[in-house]
């Protein structure tokens, strides 16, 4: 009898984006277009029905010139822990057809794209807008069908998709190392393509649970925060921005409230889960 | 006119009228047929649905015929299980209506789905925790009891109930209908709820989000509360319009008289719960996720507060206050209003939990989503009414429906 790997401890890869780093030059989108068979249209201008894993939002401060600053924001599906970090994330526990699940194990939030019959209520859920409803069949051009990666399955018309954190690159890690007879995987051996793409090195991922990784101490620098972390949905992408206004348009604030203690509060109440 | 086929002793319109009628209608039935063909064939694309707008207007007609169907399950509750007699007048209609009402949100539902050939993922690969799983075996568990509340009906025809089999086969299912109102009450209580469950467990969108008990929140129960509030104003409404174009009396008055007392009351109660349940919101569900009231009414070209005080007050309270009153329910204009204004009232509330959830921005650099239905969509949304009111038509013709109908119009 063939003796199955055993998991030591449960990894919760994640991912940390530096937007003072971040130029907006969208080679993240670039790059998780090519690996990941995202297809694409001929006319692209209905931004609102455009098939991306990732996006890169521009936002800035809203004083006029010269005062005016300008942050791009690379936004992937968020991976959320969901409010009791035991993956009851937006999109989970709505999908009537178990089509997407989260993975105890590496906390990835997964898609399984011929179970997905199209009923849109994990779009509805999910406050970042990540998951993306394929509107038409997918189409390349004919010599790009030669560059498609045979690792990951194309999404057929009608169903949602949305980022993986590549999780075929995680399986092929993963299957090397059993061959090698390891069970655990380093820090570069799984690495996401958006990662691998970013020309100024702001986008780190790994494991947040192991201190080998960059993003475990990344993620809990003073100038990191999540998007719309008092919804308690949890995301595992953190973002690092030196700038209170960038800080500030991350989420929700009434008058008078001070986001840097809300924050606090929310990571607090994180940290205890 | 009479037929064989005709009930005895009741008047209806000459075949070449009724033929007429029926092409009018079968026309812009299959201008429906034609657009649902579209959507099938070519996919969502054909609808203005995007990214940011997943739920739109197929889902709002999905819940707000399902509340308006509502009336089937109440008056049944209130027929069977409650023992008023004199809504004996008017439970006939009423379980035909909710069965337009629920075979219309099947058939909008096979439409609203990418991968229509995989719609039975939802009962096969069910997971438990997703209210639209509930609400689809509820659903349709409550759609199947509807039929066989139905089927008694159909056979009552004066040509069917001549075959022996089908005589005794329809006096045997009257004799248990009790069993199926029980039923149908329970299931319908379920989903009805789930169908408010669906905005009010999606804790990322502050708009729909409520509190709740154990795993409800509190839309579950409101959902339900409305549903059998308002589902039989339609059901008045509804046969209003048909006395109006068969120009007969159908119903006895007692038996509006009743209804309308009954759902004064419901409604009155559910627009208290309703208040206290947006008070609690706006107070402290909202302000914890970093959003104001008037962030939700503001700031966009369609979504003003006039939507909440319509809701509330013009189509809730106002309603439910003529409603409660002896002489608001004996104006009969009075009344029909009253029905209108919460029939509005409950699509209203539908609208809201579906379309301007979607539309509400949630980070602070996103604007407001808007949203226009195509051809296609609204030419669907339509198809129900003109298939019901085919269905309509064909059982008023054929069918017993009004068991008072030949005392209350003696001189036809």
């Amino acid at each position: 009898m063939t003796q199955q790997p055993q998991h030591t401890k449960t990894k919760r890869y994640g991912m940390v984006i530096d937007l003072d780093k971040c130029t907006g030059c969208g080679a993240c989108m670039v790059a998780c277009y090519a690996e990941n068979n995202v297809p694409f249209r001929q006319d692209e201008s209905d931004k609102m029905r455009s098939l991306n894993w990732i996006r890169v939002m521009k936002v800035d401060n809203g004083k006029p010139f010269p005062d005016t600053q300008v942050c791009y924001i690379p936004m992937p599906c968020m991976q959320c822990d969901g409010q009791h970090m035991e993956g009851h994330s937006p999109c989970v526990s709505v999908c009537p057809a178990v089509a997407t699940d989260y993975d105890q194990t590496t906390g990835i939030v997964s898609q399984i794209y011929t179970r997905c019959f199209g009923c849109r209520y994990c779009m509805a859920a999910c406050p970042y807008h990540a998951r993306k409803f394929n509107w038409w069949d997918p189409k390349w051009p004919a010599d790009m069908e030669k560059y498609l990666n045979p690792d990951v399955s194309a999404r057929m018309r009608g169903v949602v998709e949305k980022c993986s954190f590549c999780y075929h690159r995680y399986q092929k890690a993963r299957d090397k190392a059993y061959v090698e007879g390891r069970e655990e995987l380093h820090e570069d051996e799984y690495q996401t393509a958006c990662a691998q793409a970013c020309p100024t090195n702001a986008i780190a991922f790994g494991d947040l649970h192991n201190p080998e990784h960059a993003v475990y101490s990344l993620s809990r620098s003073k100038t990191a925060f999540r998007l719309l972390e008092r919804l308690n949905t949890n995301p595992k992408v953190y973002y690092l921005s030196s700038k209170s206004w960038v800080r500030r348009k991350a989420d929700n604030y009434l008058e008078g409230e001070n986001p840097e203690q809300i924050r606090e509060k929310a990571r607090k109440a994180a940290a205890t889960h | 006119m009479t037929t064989p086929a005709i009930p005895e002793g009741v008047k209806r319109c000459p075949t070449r009228q009724f033929t007429l009628w029926l092409a009018v209608v079968g026309a812009v039935l299959l201008w429906g047929v034609y657009a649902m063909f579209l959507i099938w064939y070519k996919g969502l694309n054909q609808t203005g649905m995007n990214d940011a707008y997943g739920f739109a207007l197929w889902i709002w007609a999905d819940l707000a015929v399902i509340a308006l169907g509502g009336g089937a399950f109440f008056t049944g509750f209130l027929t069977y299980i409650i023992g008023k007699k004199e809504l004996k007048s008017i439970i006939n209609y009423a379980v035909i209506i909710g069965f337009i009402c629920y075979s219309s949100a099947l058939l909008i539902l096979a439409l609203d789905i990418g991968q229509p050939l995989r719609g039975w993922f939802i009962f096969w690969h069910a997971n438990v925790h997703s209210m639209l799983t509930e609400v689809a075996f509820c659903l349709s568990c409550y759609f199947a009891v509807l039929t066989i509340e139905f089927i008694p009906l159909v056979l009552e025809n004066p040509k069917l109930d001549r075959i022996p089999f089908l005589h005794h086969l329809s006096h045997n299912l009257h004799e248990v209908m009790a069993v199926f109102a029980a039923t149908g009450v329970f299931l319908s209580f379920f989903h009805q709820g789930s169908l408010g469950g669906v905005a009010g467990v999606l804790y990322g969108r502050p708009f729909a989000f409520r509190e709740g008990l154990l795993i409800w929140p509190w839309t579950f129960f409101l959902f339900t509360w409305s549903a059998a509030a308002v589902g039989p104003c339609f059901t008045m409404l509804i046969t209003w319009l048909t006395e109006k174009i068969t120009q007969k009396k159908l119903v006895r008055p007692e038996a509006f008289q009743l209804l309308a007392k009954i759902s004064g009351w419901m409604l009155l109660t559910y627009m208290i719960a309703k208040i206290a349940d947006t008070w609690y919101w706006a107070a402290v569900t909202a302000p914890s996720k970093g959003f104001s009231l008037m962030d939700f009414y503001s700031n966009n070209p369609v979504y003003g507060i006039w939507i909440l005080i319509a809701e509330l007050v013009i189509c809730g309270i106002v309603p439910a206050l003529i409603l409660i009153t002896r002489k608001g329910r004996e104006n009969k204009k009075l009344l029909v209003t009253a029905a209108i204004l919460a029939v509005l009232g409950v699509c209203i509330n539908r609208w809201v939990m579906v379309l301007q959830v979607m539309a509400a921005p949630l980070l602070p650099f996103h604007d407001w989503y808007m949203y226009m239905p195509t051809w296609q969509e609204v030419a669907t949304t339509i198809l129900p009414v003109a298939y019901g009111a085919i269905l309509i038509s064909l059982a008023h013709r054929y069918l017993p429906v009004f068991p008072h109908e030949k005392e209350l119009n003696p001189g036809q």
